[in-house]
């Protein structure tokens, strides 16, 4: 928050407002204190096994080591660019195994846990960032739609989408995933008019990371962003996105509020960018180090395994044969991305139509004849 | 009864009509469509027979009727959604060339997007600022869309039968100032592929090649020029994207002159790629180059200089005399 007064700010029973924030500042769901404490929340409980727990910290862990490889091998040129998840991976481990499997999802372009959780082989994210394809999975097999790389436009798809499944009476809902950068876009603004105005079953989860690129969430917002739920009729909460149980129980709450009929959910999960916004990125030009620091004693991966060790739900041999998962799925990783061949490059011109093109069919053989004269060249 | 005498806007209501009946999955979309029945009345009565759930009156923002047609496509609808005038589709242009045009290719041809785009353009109506322009040529140049102009009632009819049955993104152009000509329509026989050009009036001399509401105009012109000892050819290329070649081609062959006519400016237009390729095509017929007529490159302006800035008979049949003096 930018605006604030210079005197605390007063409730009318005389309290200072928020018991453990600041002034001014809003409260947070949170179910996991970064120190791996369980605390209650009135409104949220969530009931975890021990073997669930354990769920929750393997898909982090996995994630981010996922992640970081292919960070690496953006650095070894394997991949054009990668928009890294470093710090998010409780916001999307949470709120992505809070969705059902015949339940939507629309995600940006930075979606790893989300995509991990709907089943989406890692590997086929790369093919884009590698430049194989400018997509890569068939969206219908896991309910995942492809990455959406224009800044909030899938939140109208989420919408439309959500609308057809109410068409349909169908028992799913539908989750749109954007950024803190996004809540400015017109599409999204357009998305909860929609939304709201025809009762469509969408969860509007938005991970406020603080940065769009290199401009602080106080460009874009002069109130939290949870708070824009209002304006447009349907409730609105925010998260502590680096709390993977808080994540996960209010995504699924707002998901089966969805599928009840009960209409739209902003959840603004709060958390952090801990990497640069791509690798082409340089966040030392626009913040500094020791706000990085700051979110760095809220890991989220940090707290839940302070969480399994006191609790004594995980041992030794779980976190070892864990270490041994995460190598074995980054030698994966990196051995098909570094096989991973160029597409024919007659696919150019494949599926631009459903049902064909006059003007594509013309191009293709002229393409195909201009390529083909150099054979005959070769074999003079 | 199969063959009834429709204006173009009662044939456009008819086909939507038709389509609403035959399958569950179409949806009419946009603002003002439901109880008003559109602001030009194409979808007059259609909400009371099918219902607030199948034609939908949205709240007005572009972007999200485009949007959200997406995401109903790709949940299994056949969307067909209404930009209340060709002025106004700016605001989802986005939305249409960057989701809509790409979504199916990105998706390595895994999910359909059928969605049709109605939009009716062009001037010579008297009206405000926005609402007389003709932007099929921003659409055209898209690959991922195809975009259709039906020129009379026939057309209107079945050209958006097949919009709707095809399972890619179709815009389709309906020339406003053209809503009330009236013209046979036999709901039984589909009159030819979407995509073809159809030779309306046969000539020797010169070949007009028009779509929507320059058709008529062509026609008007051809006509005309028939009184100075003038045989034109008029070719309604029906489809601007793709555009049937092979029919101006072989037309061309004949007549050896072409003159392209639309109302959108010159400048870019859709004529300036038929010359290109008519050109390629045909050099060693043609005894002129491939002359265009349409709009300035200057904005639309204001109703009562619109008679200047649109090609008329007078203008259409300058070009004829200048192609012909080569």
């Amino acid at each position: 928050m930018t605006v604030e007064s210079t005197a605390p700010r007063k409730t009318r029973g005389g309290k200072r407002a928020g018991s453990r924030k600041p002034a001014g500042e809003p409260q947070l769901v949170q179910l996991l204190t970064p120190e791996g404490e369980r605390v209650e929340h009135p409104d949220y409980a969530i009931d975890v096994t021990p073997e669930e727990l354990r769920g929750l910290y393997r898909d982090m862990v996995l994630t981010r080591r996922f992640d970081g490889e292919a960070t690496t091998l953006q650095r070894q040129g394997e991949l054009g660019l990668w928009a890294s998840l470093l710090g998010q991976e409780a916001a999307q481990i949470g709120s992505g195994r809070a969705s059902r499997a015949d339940d939507y999802v629309f995600p940006t372009y930075r979606e790893h846990g989300v995509a991990w959780c709907r089943g989406v082989d890692p590997v086929n994210l790369l093919g884009m960032f590698r430049g194989v394809n400018n997509g890569g999975w068939d969206p219908n097999e896991n309910n995942f739609h492809l990455y959406t790389i224009v800044i909030g436009s899938q939140a109208l798809h989420a919408t439309g989408y959500a609308m057809g499944v109410a068409k349909d009476g169908a028992d799913s809902a539908v989750i749109a995933y954007f950024g803190d950068g996004a809540s400015s876009q017109g599409d999204v603004a357009e998305a909860f008019t929609f939304s709201a105005v025809y009762n469509a079953p969408v969860v509007f989860f938005c991970q406020n990371n603080q940065w769009a690129i290199s401009e602080p969430t106080e460009k874009q917002t002069r109130v939290p962003l949870y708070q824009r739920a209002q304006g447009y009729g349907f409730p609105g909460v925010r998260v502590d996105g680096n709390d993977v149980l808080a994540c996960l129980a209010v995504t699924r709450a707002a998901l089966d509020r969805a599928r009840s009929g009960q209409g739209p959910m902003l959840i603004e999960a709060f958390t952090y960018r801990m990497g640069a916004h791509t690798t082409s990125d340089d966040p030392t030009r626009y913040r500094r180090d020791e706000e990085r620091e700051l979110w760095e004693a809220k890991d989220p991966i940090l707290r839940l395994r302070r969480l399994l060790e006191r609790e004594g739900h995980a041992d030794e041999a779980f976190f070892a044969e864990l270490e041994a998962e995460s190598d074995a799925l980054a030698k994966r990783v990196r051995d098909t991305v570094r096989t991973m061949p160029d597409p024919d490059r007659m696919a150019i011109f494949d599926n631009i139509y459903a049902d064909g093109h006059a003007l594509v069919d013309e191009e293709r053989e002229q393409f195909a004849a201009y390529q083909a004269s150099f054979a005959d060249e070769e074999s003079r | 009864m199969a063959i009834e005498k429709l204006s173009i806007s009662k044939a456009i209501n008819a086909s939507l009509r038709t389509a609403l009946e035959t399958d569950p999955k179409v949806l009419i979309m946009g603002e003002d469509v439901g109880k008003l029945g559109g602001v030009f009345r194409v979808t007059d009565g259609l909400q009371k027979d099918f219902g607030e759930d199948r034609v939908i009156d949205t709240p007005l923002a572009e972007s999200g009727i485009v949007g959200t047609a997406i995401g109903l496509a790709l949940r299994g609808y056949r969307p067909v959604v209404e930009i209340q005038f060709d002025g106004f589709v700016f605001p989802a242009y986005d939305q249409i060339v960057t989701q809509l045009a790409k979504m199916h290719a990105r998706a390595l041809g895994k999910v359909k997007l059928p969605v049709v785009i109605r939009i009716p353009y062009g001037g010579a109506i008297g009206a405000v600022e926005h609402h007389s322009e003709s932007p099929e040529a921003l659409f055209a140049h898209v690959a991922g869309l195809k975009v259709v102009s039906p020129s009379n009632a026939a057309d209107a009819y079945w050209m958006l039968q097949q919009a709707i049955q095809s399972d890619d993104p179709v815009i389709y152009f309906e020339p406003k100032r053209r809503y009330h000509d009236r013209a046979e329509v036999d709901t039984e026989a589909i009159p030819g592929p979407l995509h073809a050009a159809r030779v309306v009036r046969q000539g020797t001399d010169l070949t007009l090649a028009a779509y929507g509401p320059m058709v008529k105009t062509c026609l008007e012109a051809a006509a005309a020029a028939e009184e100075e000892g003038k045989s034109l050819e008029v070719l309604d290329l029906r489809s601007i994207s793709p555009i049937d070649f092979d029919s101006i081609q072989a037309s061309v062959q004949r007549t050896r002159r072409l003159v392209v006519v639309h109302e959108a400016p010159v400048f870019f237009g859709s004529g300036g790629e038929i010359a290109a390729r008519i050109t390629e095509r045909c050099f060693y017929h043609l005894e002129a180059p491939v002359l265009r007529v349409g709009g300035y490159h200057a904005p639309y302006p204001p109703s009562r200089l619109e008679d200047e800035y649109l090609p008329g008979l007078d203008r259409v049949l300058d070009a004829v005399d200048r192609a012909l003096a080569y």
